[in-house]
C-alpha cells in the first residue's frame, strides 16, 4: 500500500481545494491518520473509496472521541524589569487549546486486502458547532455508526438518511460517551432503592413507604 | 425423492434416541442435585480470604487495598485497621478492620486473586448461595468470608500446595539477612 | 410521541419508516421480548398482508455503555468487561482486547500462548457456530431437537473451557502479553478427544438438515445479499463471505499465527439463508483443521511476558487499532491511551451490529416468518450489539 503522504498528495491532487493534514501517532501501533476537512471530506472519500490503487471498500470502524477544553501550563523565561534590574524571570503561561468532538473511520480495502487507512474529521466546538458531513452515501456501514456517535456525542452528521438516537431511548437528552458527562441522581433505577441510590431517588420521586425500605423488612423477618 | 430428507433426518433422530441409552457421548446430563459432578480444580465463583489458624489473628491479607482499587466492579469494601497486629508469621501488619465483598455485584473475574501480592484471597469453589434477600444477604462479612487454609487445600490442591510453597520460600529466604520483602506500591 | 408509536427527536430528519406509511400497511413491533430475536431486539415491520415492506431495527434494551465502563477502570479491568460482550464467545473477545493492547503497548506474546489463543480461538468458533445452527433451526420451528443436539455438543467444549479457566462462558482468559493458566497434558488429552469426536457430530448434523426438503424451503432464496452491498455496509465474518467475498482475516491480518496453518476459506455462491447456514457448518470442518494442526505443534514454554507489569499497567501514549476474526466477523477494539491507567477511549466494533446495517434489505419482500430466519443467519448477540 501507498504511504500516508502519498496518499494524502494524490487526494490532494484528485480533489482541488481539499485540505488534508497527517495526525501522527506516536505509539508503537503507528497508525498515523489523515485529518480531512469538512467541506470536502465527502469528495475524499470517494475518492479513497474508488481509486483503483486504493480501493478502501471496507469502512470497518467509525467511532467518535471526545477531546476537553485543555490548559496547558507552560514555564516561559521572560525577561522582566524588576526593580530597576532587567532579570529573567520564570513565568506560567497558560495556552488554552479548545476543546473539539472528532469522528474516527478506519478503512480497509476488501478488494485489494490492504489497511488500515485512518481518516479524522473534527467538530468546530462541542456544543453549536458539532457537526460533520455523513460518509455514509460513501460507506453504507457508518449509517448505524454514525447514529451511535449522533446518539453518544451529539455530532450531527449532515446528509445522514436517518439521524435519530438508536442505544438511548429518544427522550433522552444528554450524550453518555462525552468525557464531562454527569449521569442524574436517579441513574441506578432500582425498584426497592436502598442506600445511597435511595437518598439520591428520594430527591427525585416522592416517598413510597409502602416500597422504600422494603429490603430492610425482609431482613427482619428472617 | 422429496421427503427423502426429512426421513433421514428423522433416522438421525432415533438414532440419537436410542444411543442416549448406550453412550455416554450421547446423554451428558446428570440429575442434579441427587447426582453431581465434580468441578475442576480452576473452577472459580466468589472469592473468599484465606486465614491460616485462627479465623481472626491468623488472616493474610494486610488490607493494603490493591483488590479494592484493582476490582472492575468494584464490590470489595476494605477499612484499615488503626492499630497493628502479628500476622500468621508474627510480623506486626495492618489487618482489615471491616472487609466486605458484595457477591452480587462481584463478577466472578478473581482479578483480585492475581492483583494480592500476599496470597490472601482466593476464590471460592461454592455456588449454591441462594438467599432469601437481594442486599445483606449477598454481602459477605469478614467472619464469612474467612476460611482455612485446609479448605483451601481441599478445593484447590494444586494450586494451594503450590501457594504454600512460594510462602515457604518468602519466609525462608526473610530468616537470612536480606532486606525485607519491599511493600508493594498501591 | 407520534401517531405510529415512534418519538420525534427535535432536529432530526423525518423518519423514513412513519414519512410515507400509505394505504393499509400495519405496523408490527416484533419483539423485543421474543424469542427467536435472540435477547432484547425490537424490529418495527410494516407489513403488506404478511409481506414487509418497511423494517426499522431498534436496539438499546441491553444498552449499559460499556465503552464508559471501560475508559472508567484500568486496561485489566476491562478484561472481564469483554467476555460480557458476545457471551458465547468470550475467549475471542479477550484475544480480540488483548490484542489491540498489546499493538497499543508493543508487547510480544510468547510462542506457547499464541498456540493456546488458537486452540481456544477455534473451540470457540465451533461452539458458536454449532450452537447458532441449533438456534437457527429453533427460529425456523424445529423446536428443541436440534438445539438439543447442538448444545451437547457446546457444552463438552464449554467444559474445556471450564477446567482451563474456571468458568465456562465468562472466561477472562487472557492477558496482555499471554494467558492466565497454562493447559497441562490431561487438558490437550481432554480436547483432542472431544475434536476427534466432532466430525462425526458434524457428519450427523448435516444429515439431519443439509437435505431437508423444509429447511431448503425456508431458507433458499431467502434473504440474499449481494456482494456489493455486504461489501459496502461494512459486513463481515460467515455473513460475507457466504456472499462470496474472500476476507478473513486469519488469512488477511495473519494476526496471532494463523499464518502458520494451512486451512480454507469456504465461500458461499448465493448468499441467501442456506449459504449462511451451511457455510457455517463448513468452517467448523476448516476450524477443525486448524485445531489438529495447533494440538500437534504446541510447543513447550512461557505463557506470560515476563515483562508486563500485573498492577499499574500504563501503555504509551498513542492510538491503535486491533481486529481479529471472530466467530460473528470482525470484532475490534479501538484505543487511545493518554498515558495513563485507563484508556482515554475504549472503542468496540461489533460485528453483530454492523452485520445488522442490512437487516432491512434482506428482509424486504419477504414474509414475516422469514425475518425470524433471516435474522437467526445474521447471527447476533445482543451483549455485543447494545454494548
Amino acid at each position: 500500500m501507498q504511504s500516508l503522504d502519498e496518499i494524502k498528495a494524490r487526494a490532494e491532487a484528485a480533489v482541488p481545494g481539499a485540505k488534508i493534514e497527517i495526525v501522527p501517532n506516536p505509539g508503537p501501533a503507528n497508525q498515523p491518520s489523515l485529518l480531512l476537512d469538512h467541506e470536502h471530506a465527502g469528495a475524499v472519500a470517494l475518492f479513497l473509496r474508488d481509486d483503483p490503487a486504493l480501493k478502501l471498500d471496507h469502512c470497518s470502524n467509525v467511532t467518535g472521541v471526545d477531546w476537553l477544553d485543555r490548559k496547558v501550563s507552560k514555564k516561559v523565561k521572560v525577561k522582566k524589569v524588576v526593580d530597576g534590574a532587567e532579570k529573567e524571570v520564570e513565568e506560567s503561561q497558560e495556552e488554552f487549546f479548545p476543546g473539539y468532538l472528532e469522528a474516527v473511520y478506519h478503512l480497509f480495502s476488501m478488494t485489494l486486502k490492504h489497511g488500515p487507512v485512518v481518516i479524522r474529521m473534527r467538530t468546530a466546538d462541542r456544543a453549536q458547532g458539532a457537526q460533520l458531513p455523513s460518509l455514509t452515501p460513501v460507506w453504507r456501514s457508518a449509517e448505524f455508526q454514525e447514529r451511535e456517535i449522533f446518539d453518544l456525542y451529539g455530532i450531527k452528521f449532515d446528509g445522514h438518511p436517518d439521524l435519530r438516537r438508536i442505544l438511548m431511548w429518544d427522550e433522552f437528552e444528554d450524550f453518555p460517551m462525552r468525557k464531562d458527562y454527569r449521569e442524574p441522581d436517579d441513574y441506578e433505577y432500582e425498584p426497592t432503592p436502598h442506600d445511597e441510590v435511595l437518598e439520591k431517588a428520594k430527591q427525585h420521586y416522592t416517598p413510597r413507604p409502602q416500597l422504600d425500605g422494603a429490603e430492610n423488612l425482609t431482613a427482619a423477618q428472617q | 425423492m422429496i421427503g427423502t430428507g426429512v426421513l433421514k433426518g428423522m433416522a438421525v433422530t432415533a438414532r440419537n434416541f436410542l444411543g442416549s441409552y448406550f453412550e455416554k457421548d450421547r446423554l451428558i446430563t446428570v440429575q442434579y442435585p441427587e447426582e453431581r459432578e465434580t468441578l475442576p480444580e480452576n473452577y472459580r465463583n466468589f472469592p473468599f480470604l484465606v486465614y491460616d489458624n485462627d479465623p481472626e489473628a491468623g488472616l493474610r491479607c494486610v488490607a493494603c487495598k490493591i483488590c479494592e482499587k484493582e476490582c472492575p466492579p468494584q464490590c470489595i469494601y476494605i477499612v484499615k485497621s488503626d492499630d497493628k497486629k502479628p500476622d500468621y508469621m508474627g510480623k506486626p501488619q495492618f489487618y482489615p478492620k471491616i472487609f466486605d465483598i458484595d457477591i452480587s455485584v462481584c463478577m466472578s473475574c478473581q482479578i483480585c486473586v492475581e492483583v494480592c501480592p500476599f496470597e490472601a484471597i482466593k476464590m471460592d469453589k461454592v455456588f449454591e448461595l441462594s438467599r432469601r434477600e437481594r442486599f445483606d444477604a449477598l454481602l459477605l462479612r469478614k467472619d464469612e468470608l474467612a476460611k482455612s487454609n485446609t479448605y483451601y487445600h481441599g478445593i484447590h490442591p494444586l494450586e494451594a500446595a503450590e501457594v504454600d510453597a512460594n510462602l515457604a520460600a518468602a519466609a525462608a529466604a526473610k530468616k537470612k539477612p536480606a532486606p525485607a520483602p519491599a511493600v508493594p506500591k498501591t | 410521541m407520534s401517531a405510529t408509536g415512534f418519538h420525534e427527536l427535535e432536529g432530526a430528519p423525518p423518519k423514513a419508516m412513519n414519512a410515507r406509511i400509505e394505504g393499509d400497511l400495519m405496523e408490527v413491533s416484533m419483539g423485543p421480548q421474543h424469542p427467536s430475536t435472540h435477547g432484547v431486539f425490537r424490529m418495527n415491520v410494516a407489513l403488506d398482508g404478511e409481506v414487509v415492506r418497511k423494517l426499522k431495527p431498534v436496539f438499546g434494551y441491553l444498552h449499559r455503555n460499556h465503552e464508559k465502563i471501560g475508559e472508567n477502570t484500568s486496561y485489566l479491568g476491562s478484561m472481564p468487561y469483554t467476555d460480557r460482550l458476545d457471551y458465547f464467545c468470550s475467549m475471542t473477545n479477550n484475544w480480540a482486547y488483548a490484542l489491540s493492547v498489546e499493538k497499543l503497548a508493543g508487547i510480544e506474546v510468547p510462542e506457547r500462548a499464541e498456540y493456546l489463543r488458537v486452540i481456544l480461538a477455534e473451540l470457540t468458533r465451533l461452539q458458536n457456530h454449532v450452537s447458532l445452527l441449533g438456534f437457527l433451526l429453533s427460529d425456523m420451528g424445529a423446536w428443541g431437537t436440534p438445539l438439543m443436539y447442538a448444545f451437547r455438543e457446546r457444552e463438552k467444549i464449554l467444559d474445556l473451557f471450564e477446567s482451563l479457566s474456571g468458568s465456562r462462558m465468562m472466561c477472562d482468559y487472557m492477558r496482555f502479553g499471554g494467558c492466565r493458566v497454562d493447559a497441562g497434558p490431561d487438558w490437550f488429552a481432554r480436547a483432542q478427544k472431544i475434536i476427534d469426536a466432532f466430525p462425526r457430530f458434524l457428519d450427523e448434523f448435516e444429515e439431519l438438515i443439509v437435505s431437508n426438503e423444509i429447511l431448503i424451503a425456508r431458507t433458499q432464496n431467502v434473504g440474499k445479499l449481494s456482494a456489493e452491498l455486504a461489501i459496502n455496509a461494512g459486513i463481515t465474518g460467515p455473513m460475507l463471505r457466504a456472499s462470496g467475498v474472500n476476507y478473513d482475516l486469519r488469512k488477511v491480518d495473519g494476526y496471532g499465527i494463523y499464518p502458520r496453518f494451512k486451512f480454507r476459506i469456504p465461500l458461499g455462491d448465493h448468499g441467501d439463508c442456506y449459504d449462511r447456514l451451511m457455510l457455517r457448518a463448513l468452517e467448523m470442518r476448516e476450524s477443525l483443521g486448524i485445531l489438529n494442526q495447533a494440538m500437534k505443534e504446541i510447543p513447550a514454554g512461557p505463557i506470560m511476558n515476563p515483562k508486563v507489569k500485573v498492577r499499574a499497567f500504563k501503555p504509551p501514549i498513542g492510538e491503535a487499532y486491533g481486529r481479529i476474526e471472530g466467530p460473528k466477523g470482525e470484532l475490534g477494539f479501538y484505543l487511545i491511551s493518554d498515558g495513563g491507567a485507563s484508556p482515554y477511549r475504549y472503542r468496540v466494533r461489533p460485528p453483530s451490529f454492523i452485520n445488522l446495517t442490512v437487516l432491512e434489505d434482506l428482509c424486504l419482500g419477504h414474509t414475516v416468518a422469514d425475518v425470524m430466519v433471516i435474522l437467526g443467519s445474521v447471527d447476533i448477540v445482543m451483549g455485543e450489539v447494545d454494548r
